[in-house]
């Protein structure tokens, strides 16, 4: 038996939450005796960007690099994931969770006729049944959750293991599957995308705006700090309502859910709905004019200031460290 | 030209999660349950096409007696009618198992669900549903145009959006800024009294998972104020104690 780890990879580079799913993979072959983790990539990307995913943990890595297997044509994807899963006889597939990862997955759960887990945040319970922990209520819970199948799904919230740095660059096997034309009735016309961009899923650091901000001209100032920091920027709901800035950036319940190791949240009150999308930051910093803000319940550290003041201050702070 | 629209009945957003019975059930002492935000969202959306193409227009719910008052909300918000398969929702795939039923009867031109739900957050049944039907299924959409059978979409991905084009039948699951949320006026309360809302009772009762016990994350510590003169402290706490730099 192995574990088939499914990767995403964007503008040329495997992405940072598909090489945690492999180490999720690694961790959960160690502790439970898995067999061997083998990763699957599709689409057009170089094989030497692939064998990395051997430095996360994966022993092989097998490739279809048909160019029509862009990301989002959701159904070839899954069709292609299930032939290969059947041919490696994987019992368990372990993915990041994405919207691409999402869709995917819930396909496969049922060609495979495999039980679904999303949200996944730690390393299954085996002594007692096939127990994992998830995330839900957007983030103000958790539940444990057996699943009661044979073949196992498991859709992998970032952090939930560390990302292994110590394998070795692992083979790149070529593959060339035959997926049915019919999977392809769905077509991409075009994509407009931020690119060179750290994406707001999986940043390690995000510093987002709120409508404390006044205004979209003032967002050159957040930009420095997120510079300074390596940081993508965020914002609240309201300000992405306003077209201040682009929808793809509002954190919350509505919006995109981080799970960054920091979080700097710069002129937003903390309302419940915004906090459900941040809850699983590891620090949270809270910059905010009235000392009221409900923000600086959830957070580790707060300045009770004026962000016009204060953030030109920080990025200053921040380059004098360098 | 018939859409469905699936609805799940949840804690509103501003709602405490607690759970009881040794943290075996949810509490729903105190809580309000509206529709869930997203398929609010596909909602609205739904009832702008059914103006737009003279569709109909149904709403499902899986779940027990207690969501008749939000399906009835759906109703009023513009939903010709509604069905509710009388069970607990189990898990993603006995929902889709259900859902997948109900389609294969009524010949759908246009499912809509939301993006996720904002209890379990799987954004699972709408792909599930799409595989067993063998329709396509699109999430998170945050546009929708239909052109004769083409659907045109604008999906959100990682840093912005993708375009593309299917033919119907389709599952959307949806997202702002799709439509607004619509608000019931009085004559669509008055009119959701009388429209009809059928109950049917489970297809098959098998699920893959199984939750067994719920917990809470554990209370965050007070929070460490740092003066907005002394900037320079919050750099050190930063890299010092928390590690993140
Ligand atoms: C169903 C539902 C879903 C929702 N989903 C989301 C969601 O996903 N994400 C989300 O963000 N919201 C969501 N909301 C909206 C949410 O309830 C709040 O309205 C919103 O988060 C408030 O945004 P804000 O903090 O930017 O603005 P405000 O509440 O207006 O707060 C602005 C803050 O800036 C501070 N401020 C003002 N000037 C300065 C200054 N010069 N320097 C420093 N601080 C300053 C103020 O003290 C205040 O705390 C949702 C609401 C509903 C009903
Ligand atoms: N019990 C249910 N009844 C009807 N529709 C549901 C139910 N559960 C989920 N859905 C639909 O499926 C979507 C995705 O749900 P989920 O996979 O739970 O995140 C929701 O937004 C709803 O449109």
């Amino acid at each position: 038996m192995s574990i088939l780890v499914y990767i995403e990879h964007a503008e040329g580079a495997i992405k940072k939450t598909s090489l945690e799913a492999v180490s999720y993979g690694k961790a959960l072959s160690d502790k439970i005796g898995g067999g061997d983790v083998i990763a699957v990539a599709l689409g057009a990307i170089d094989s030497g960007e692939l064998k990395k995913a051997g430095i996360a943990g994966a022993s092989k890595i097998i490739h279809d690099a048909n160019d029509k297997l862009t990301a989002g044509v959701i159904q070839a994807h899954a069709d292609a994931v299930a032939q290969v899963y059947n041919q490696v006889g994987a019992n368990t597939l372990v993915l990041a969770k994405s919207s691409l990862g999402d869709a995917v997955a819930a396909r496969l759960a049922i060609k495979l006729n495999a039980g679904l887990v999303s949200n996944v945040v730690d390393l299954p319970e085996t002594s007692d049944g096939y127990k994992v922990k998830r995330s839900i209520y957007t983030g103000k819970a958790f539940a444990e959750t057996v699943i009661n199948t044979d073949h196992k799904i498991l859709a992998v919230k970032k952090n939930a293991v560390d990302l292994l740095t110590d394998g070795a660059e692992a083979d790149v096997e070529s593959v060339s599957l035959s997926i049915d034309e019919a999977n392809f009735a769905t077509s991409i016309t075009s994509t407009d995308k931020a690119t060179g961009e750290i994406l707001l899923p999986e940043a390690d650091i995000v510093v987002s705006g709120g409508r404390g901000m006044k205004g979209p001209e003032n967002w050159g100032m957040l930009e420095d700090l997120a510079k300074e920091l390596g940081a993508a920027t965020g914002c609240s709901k309201p300000v992405s309502d306003i077209g201040w800035r682009p929808h793809h950036e509002h954190v919350g319940q509505t919006g995109v859910k981080v799970a960054p190791t920091l979080y700097v949240a710069v002129g937003i009150s903390g309302a419940i709905q915004h906090l459900a999308g941040v809850n699983s930051s590891k620090y949270i910093v809270v910059i905010n004019k009235d000392p009221e803000a409900p923000f600086f319940k959830a957070a580790d550290y707060g300045i009770v200031g004026d962000a016009f003041e204060v953030i030109p201050k920080l990025t200053e702070a921040l380059k004098a460290i360098k | 030209m018939k859409i469905l629209v699936c609805i799940t009945h949840v804690p509103d957003t501003t709602s405490k999660i607690q759970f009881t019975d040794n943290n075996t059930k949810f509490d729903k002492n105190g809580v309000q349950f509206i529709i869930g935000p997203y398929d609010d969202y596909a909602l609205a959306r739904a009832v702008e096409l059914k103006e737009q193409l003279n569709a109909t227009l149904t709403v499902l719910n899986v779940g027990e007696a207690e969501t008749e008052p939000t399906l009835r909300k759906a109703l009023a918000i513009g939903a010709d009618d509604a069905i509710r398969v009388n069970s607990f929702p189990k898990d993603s795939l006995f929902v889709a198992k259900q859902i997948t039923a109900i389609a294969k009867e009524n010949n759908y031109d246009l499912i809509l669900m939301g993006r996720e739900s904002i209890d379990f957050n799987g954004g699972m049944v709408h792909g599930m549903v799409g595989e067993m039907l063998g329709i396509p299924s699109i999430s998170p959409v945050m546009k929708l145009e239909i052109e004769g059978t083409t659907v045109k979409m604008a999906r959100e991905i990682e840093g912005g959006k993708e375009y593309l084009e299917a033919s119907l039948p389709l599952i959307a699951g949806c997202q702002e800024p799709i439509a607004e949320w619509k608000i019931p006026n009085m004559r669509g309360i008055m009119s959701a009294r009388t429209k009809p809302l059928n109950v049917v009772e489970p297809v098959d009762e098998s699920t893959a998972t199984e939750v067994m016990q719920f917990q809470l994350p554990p209370a965050k510590g007070a929070v460490k104020l740092v003066d907005k003169d002394n900037v320079e402290e919050l750099v050190k706490l930063l890299k010092n104690d928390a590690k993140v730099l």
